[in-house]
């Protein structure tokens, strides 16, 4: 039976990690992430998970022998945050590419610098168009959830991509929450072996990730893409299955009270909650706000997002990272675009805030929403507004 | 040539020693020209070929040249101690 814990996130990660019975995980420690792998090694070590961990002296290494070890057909895990995902960087696009199913935590943190360990989401818009798919969690429950149900998103033949799980460092990675830990059985349910038809085989020898000249290049990004897309209904799918058999449902564009909603709210991963602190007590004043939640990064959920924003007449999206000299923040900007060929379309405000670990209370999102109101009136001179800096 | 939709999933590619397929040989703007009569049979062209472009005849012990993969690069003439080989250009 699945029973509920009090446990850091970190712990109900890792924890997810046995569940789903990797077979080999590569990673190189780094806060936030450091818990993560931490405990795995220890599973590792005590024999309580049969895995392969392999401690690589850096990021770039941790994912070139995740793609080796996902191109053998083995179930494989790594973990990074801010400057290591960074580092893991030129090796993101190879499993996208050659299409090499694996999961990935990501412990959002602030690019450097001025140096700092703590949380935004400035590494995972650096990562945008690695070309892998992006899940966002908001709290530990979703953190061990999206990460069980990942393997089987990334390894499902009609997606065959390498995910990303993003959870907010700090904020998320080293609280303590009251976590529904999954019943082994239950997960060996929900989660059949991966089997890769394309493993690398002495028997049934393949090249992957070879040389793609002009005459196909194009070609094999466009298949690349298409899959892509395409992956959305697949996830939609494992979700809706999820929810079926466990009772916790997860959909690419979460809704909080914004079915009538004249302004919405838009946000990604843990301050999300905070944000409905805000949302209830302006209902309770008779505001028609509500709230969206991105939960699904890549790839972009648009016509979830138009459906679930009809009523709205004002959009204000928080970001947690700056696209320096750039437009709105890298989410608003997006959330601009797929609004953008609409008939009708809300006015769509940017602000960008909790950066580098800053907090943001439920009076701020409070202020944001009502000064958001009045730019979408108004208009404004800033592209965005930058939330609770020092004048 | 293969449309998007034919492309093996993550490009991968199934059948082994297909690189042998692709001529790099189009890529030439010079080739090597062979004056046997000052080749020694050292095999010096044969080594250091960087595209395995040069092999031996069973029947002679010359050099052999493949045409077909060979990307012009000038090293064998370069190295070659008795001038047997020259480069020219390529008209075909
Ligand atoms: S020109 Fe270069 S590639 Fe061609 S045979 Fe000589 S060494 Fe090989
Ligand atoms: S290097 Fe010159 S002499 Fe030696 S085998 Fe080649 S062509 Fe003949």
């Amino acid at each position: 039976m699945a029973k509920k814990v009090g446990t850091e996130v970190s712990f109900a990660a890792a924890e997810a990690i046995k569940l789903a019975n990797a077979d080999v995980i590569a990673a190189y420690p780094i806060t936030p992430q450091t818990h993560i792998v931490e405990k795995l090694s220890e599973y590792v070590a005590d024999g309580d998970l049969d895995a392969e961990y392999i401690c690589v002296e850096s990021e770039h290494s941790a994912m070139s022998a995740c793609c080796g070890s996902s191109a053998t057909g083995a179930r494989t895990f790594t973990a990074t945050a801010g400057q290591g995902l960074e580092l893991m960087h030129e090796v993101l696009t190879i499993p996208a590419s050659s299409r090499l199913p694996m999961v990935a935590a990501i412990c959002n943190r602030a690019l450097s610098g001025p140096l700092s360990v703590w949380g935004d989401h400035s590494d995972m818009m650096g990562v945008r168009d690695t070309g892998w798919v992006q899940i966002v969690a908001e709290n530990g429950q979703e953190v061990h959830d999206l990460l069980i149900s990942a393997f089987k998103i990334a390894e499902h033949k009609d997606v065959m991509f390498p995910v990303m799980v993003h959870m907010d460092g700090f904020h998320l990675t080293h609280v303590i929450e009251s976590i529904i830990i999954m019943d082994q059985e239950e997960v060996d349910k929900f989660l059949p072996p991966f089997n890769y038809d394309h493993k690398l085989d002495p028997d049934s020898p393949v090249s992957v990730g070879t040389y793609g000249p002009p005459h196909i290049y194009p070609e094999i990004k466009k298949a690349q893409e298409v899959a892509l897309t395409n992956s959305k209904e697949t996830i939609k799918k494992i979700w809706k299955e999820w929810g079926d058999m466990f009772g916790r449902h997860y959909n690419p564009v979460e809704t909080y009270k914004s079915d009538d909603a004249e302004t919405i709210l838009v946000t990604m991963g843990s301050f999300s909650e905070t944000a409905t602190l805000a949302i209830d007590k302006m209902r309770a004043e008779g505001k028609k706000v509500g709230l969206i939640r991105l939960r699904l990064w890549r790839p972009f959920p648009f016509a979830e997002l138009r459906d679930a924003a009809k009523s709205a007449d004002n959009m204000v999206v928080l970001d947690r990272a700056i696209s320096y000299g750039g437009p709105a923040g890298p989410l608003c900007s997006e959330i601009r675009s797929a609004f953008y060929q609409m008939k009708k379309r809300p006015q769509v405000v940017s602000f960008i805030g909790g950066l580098g670990g800053r907090d943001i209370a439920p009076e701020e999102f409070e202020e944001m929403i009502t000064k958001g109101v009045e730019i979408a009136k108004n208009g404004s001179e800033n592209e965005y507004e930058m939330l609770g800096v020092r004048e | 040539m293969f449309s998007w939709k034919e492309i093996p999933i993550g490009a991968i590619v199934t059948a082994p020693g297909s690189a042998k397929e692709y001529r790099t040989g189009d890529w030439r703007s010079q080739r090597p020209e062979w004056d046997l009569a000052k080749c020694i049979k050292c095999g010096l062209c044969y080594i250091y070929c960087p595209d395995a472009s040069i092999g031996w005849k069973q029947d002679d012990g010359y050099p052999w040249w493949d045409e077909y993969h060979c990307k012009g690069c000038g090293i064998c003439a370069n190295e070659c101690w008795t001038k047997a080989i020259h480069m020219v250009e390529e008209t075909e």
